[in-house]
């Protein structure tokens, strides 16, 4: 579409790219959509200047080590430690989690929905997972809180009955958090890779089943692979979703620094900035703008991962999409 | 169906012959296994929205009544409702399309019809899905820090507002080129072949062709504004007041103008602080409302969509 129009544009005798007429308004309009266009990379230079100018001076004051190497976080002690360690190893080790729980059931429904036979039970789950998509995250949050914390709770404290070293959170631990935000990411992983799935020329899928292969053979060795690069993306995405969300692990998990481990009270670095930066002075406050600092330069290497894998595919793939 | 009933009449052929005929399926337990898994993740999603939205309206229905919708919740007066709530959830999407929309139309706009492909083209293509990507707690942030702090807004609805426009444009920019990339390129043709200029094609060709897909782009922008809560924390604030009306016409304007200024938090906020304090019953009931208002979403993107086809 997009080459097309550009050939369009040269040819000299396209009536799309004819003498520009000398009007004010048209000259005016054009000016607008440009300013329109550029207030996007405006605000995204702006947003990254700030999360430097913010975030840095922390790191120059009480060094790279002590604040990114260090596990131990009293902010507001007498002596205050500023080690973010543990919040960072949370959330790189809580995403992880969830991609590993949600990626394999999101793919699977997904596969559900591009390959099912039967129209009618892939119209009941399609809107399903649109609507997943659309709850908020505060309601995941409520739900989990409610609901999931006490389980885990009972759960807990079959584990560790007879333990006197372990300390109880009443269900609130990175477990619990990263069965929420698995379920979270589903929406996303499921769409994209639906997508991807779809894409697959049914050239594909006849060779394979031709050659007297079944249709799971079929699904898991022709289509899937043959959409590899859509479901990289489907799973890049889905580490975004999962590292940037905030509301729906505030309430579930526990929200006390510690290492990461499945049954104790853990802080992300999307929790750590809303439970303190309502009353956080000082260097503490530098310290979380750093903690949005590390947040955000982790997200902007996903995005760049993600612009990579959307190149790659592009330039294998173009001309596909040129048919759409 | 007469040679299966040959096949498995005995004495046609002998028995391990038949074994490898055409017509018997091999039965692979892996394949039943990964087919089952197929089936359980598909109903995974299904039970799972249907069991949260269950809940949520048989745990949160009780609290719906007028009053509910009407009153702000205050100690003082022991009033318990989210009226305020609605109404700075109102304020917060009118303000935000009213700049996000011209600003995401517009971008898509020159993306489209006006930029030659080139540098410029990828560097907004890049910003805006940087947009999409960076988690609403960093917007949430750099409203705190910037409309907040260097354009001295403070915790108000308009500091809320200008964060949620920023965090929309991206949806409205993708949706509205997606539509006006869907348009064909006869009707361009057509319309400059009839005389008009580039912008007179556009707003009475391209706009009204694209209208569908740019107010899907819309509708899915108020959804995310009606459930978003991390950016407002720290921009928009939590206040539930509604607004002294009733002391003349002139009076009553200013006040709601001058509500703008005011911190304000939406429904989402309310749920999250009322989750905090232990008021499980109200959550849900806010709760409620909000599921009311994705469902209703979801319906209206339904209908669009329908009607396209």
């Amino acid at each position: 579409m997009n080459t097309g129009k550009v050939k369009l544009k040269k040819e000299v005798n396209s009536i799309l790219c004819g003498p520009r007429k000398n009007n004010i308004k048209e000259s005016v309009m054009e000016a607008f959509f440009a300013a329109c266009a550029a207030v996007t990379i405006f605000v995204v230079i702006s947003m990254t200047l700030y999360m430097l100018i913010n975030g840095l001076p922390a790191i120059r004051k009480a060094g790279v080590e002590e604040i990114l190497l260090r596990t131990e976080w009293k902010p507001t002690a007498e002596e205050p430690s500023y080690g973010i360690l543990n919040i960072i190893l949370t959330s790189l080790i809580g995403t992880l989690s969830a991609i590993v729980l949600g990626v394999p059931i999101g793919i699977l429904t997904a596969v559900f929905l591009a390959e099912c036979p039967h129209k009618r039970t892939a119209g009941l789950v399609k809107p399903a997972v649109e609507l997943l998509a659309g709850i908020p995250s505060v309601i995941y949050g409520l739900l989990g809180l409610y609901l999931l914390n006490p389980w885990m709770y009972r759960l807990e404290r079959k584990l560790f009955e007879g333990s006197e070293t372990h300390r109880f959170t009443g269900g609130a631990n990175l477990l619990s958090a990263v069965l929420v935000l698995a379920i979270m990411i589903l929406p996303t992983v499921i769409n994209v890779s639906e997508t991807a799935l779809r894409a697959v020329p049914s050239g594909i899928r006849e060779a394979s089943l031709g050659l007297g292969a079944s249709r799971i053979q079929t699904i898991f060795h022709a289509v899937l692979p043959a959409a590899k690069s859509g479901i990289c993306t489907a799973v890049v995405l889905g580490v975004g979703r999962a590292m940037g969300e905030a509301m729906a692990i505030m309430m579930v998990s526990g929200n006390s620094v510690n290492a990461p481990l499945p049954f104790q009270s853990v802080r992300f670095l999307t929790t750590a900035l809303i439970s303190e930066m309502a009353y956080a002075q000082g260097t503490h406050r530098q310290v979380l703008f750093t903690i949005g600092l590390v947040l955000f330069v982790f997200i902007m290497m996903v995005n760049i991962l993600l612009n990579y894998i959307l190149k790659k595919d592009k330039e294998s793939h173009g001309y596909e999409k040129e048919k759409k | 169906m007469d040679m299966k009933k040959k096949r498995n009449s005995k004495d046609m052929e002998p028995k391990r012959k038949a074994d490898n005929t055409l017509y018997r399926i091999r039965v692979r337990p892996l394949e039943l296994f990964l087919s089952a898994f197929i089936y359980g993740a598909a109903s995974l999603s299904v039970f799972l929205l249907l069991g949260m939205i269950g809940y949520i309206f048989f745990k949160g229905y009780g609290e719906l009544c007028p009053d509910f919708f009407t009153n702000a919740t205050s100690a003082r007066h022991g009033t318990v409702g989210i009226g305020g709530n609605l109404l700075n959830t109102v304020y917060l999407i009118v303000i935000s399309l009213l700049i996000g929309i011209p600003v995401g139309v517009g971008a898509a706009i020159y993306l489209n019809e006006y930029a030659a492909q080139g540098r410029l083209i990828s560097a907004v293509e890049f910003a805006i899905e940087t947009l999409a990507g960076i988690p609403s707690i960093l917007f949430g942030m750099f409203g705190m820090v910037f409309f907040g702090g260097v354009l001295g807004l403070g915790y108000s609805l308009l500091n809320g507002a200008l964060t949620l426009t920023l965090m929309i444009l991206s949806l409205i920019v993708q949706n509205t080129r997606d539509a006006l990339r869907a348009v064909p390129n006869s009707y361009r043709e057509g319309a400059v072949g009839m005389g008009a200029a580039k912008w007179h094609m556009i707003q009475t060709v391209l706009l009204p062709s694209a209208a569908p897909g740019i107010l899907t782009g819309i509708i899915l922008a108020v959804g995310r504004i009606v459930g978003e809560s991390a950016a407002l924390l720290f921009t928009a604030g939590s206040a539930g007041a509604l607004p002294k009306l009733g002391q003349g016409v002139g009076e009553d304007i200013a006040e709601l103008l001058g509500k703008i200024f005011e911190s304000g938090g939406t429904l989402a906020i309310a749920l999250y602080l009322q989750m905090q304090n232990g008021e499980y019953e109200l959550a849900f009931g806010i709760g409620c409302v909000l599921i009311f208002v994705v469902l209703l979403m979801n319906w209206v993107i339904s209908l669009i969509g329908a009607k396209k086809r």
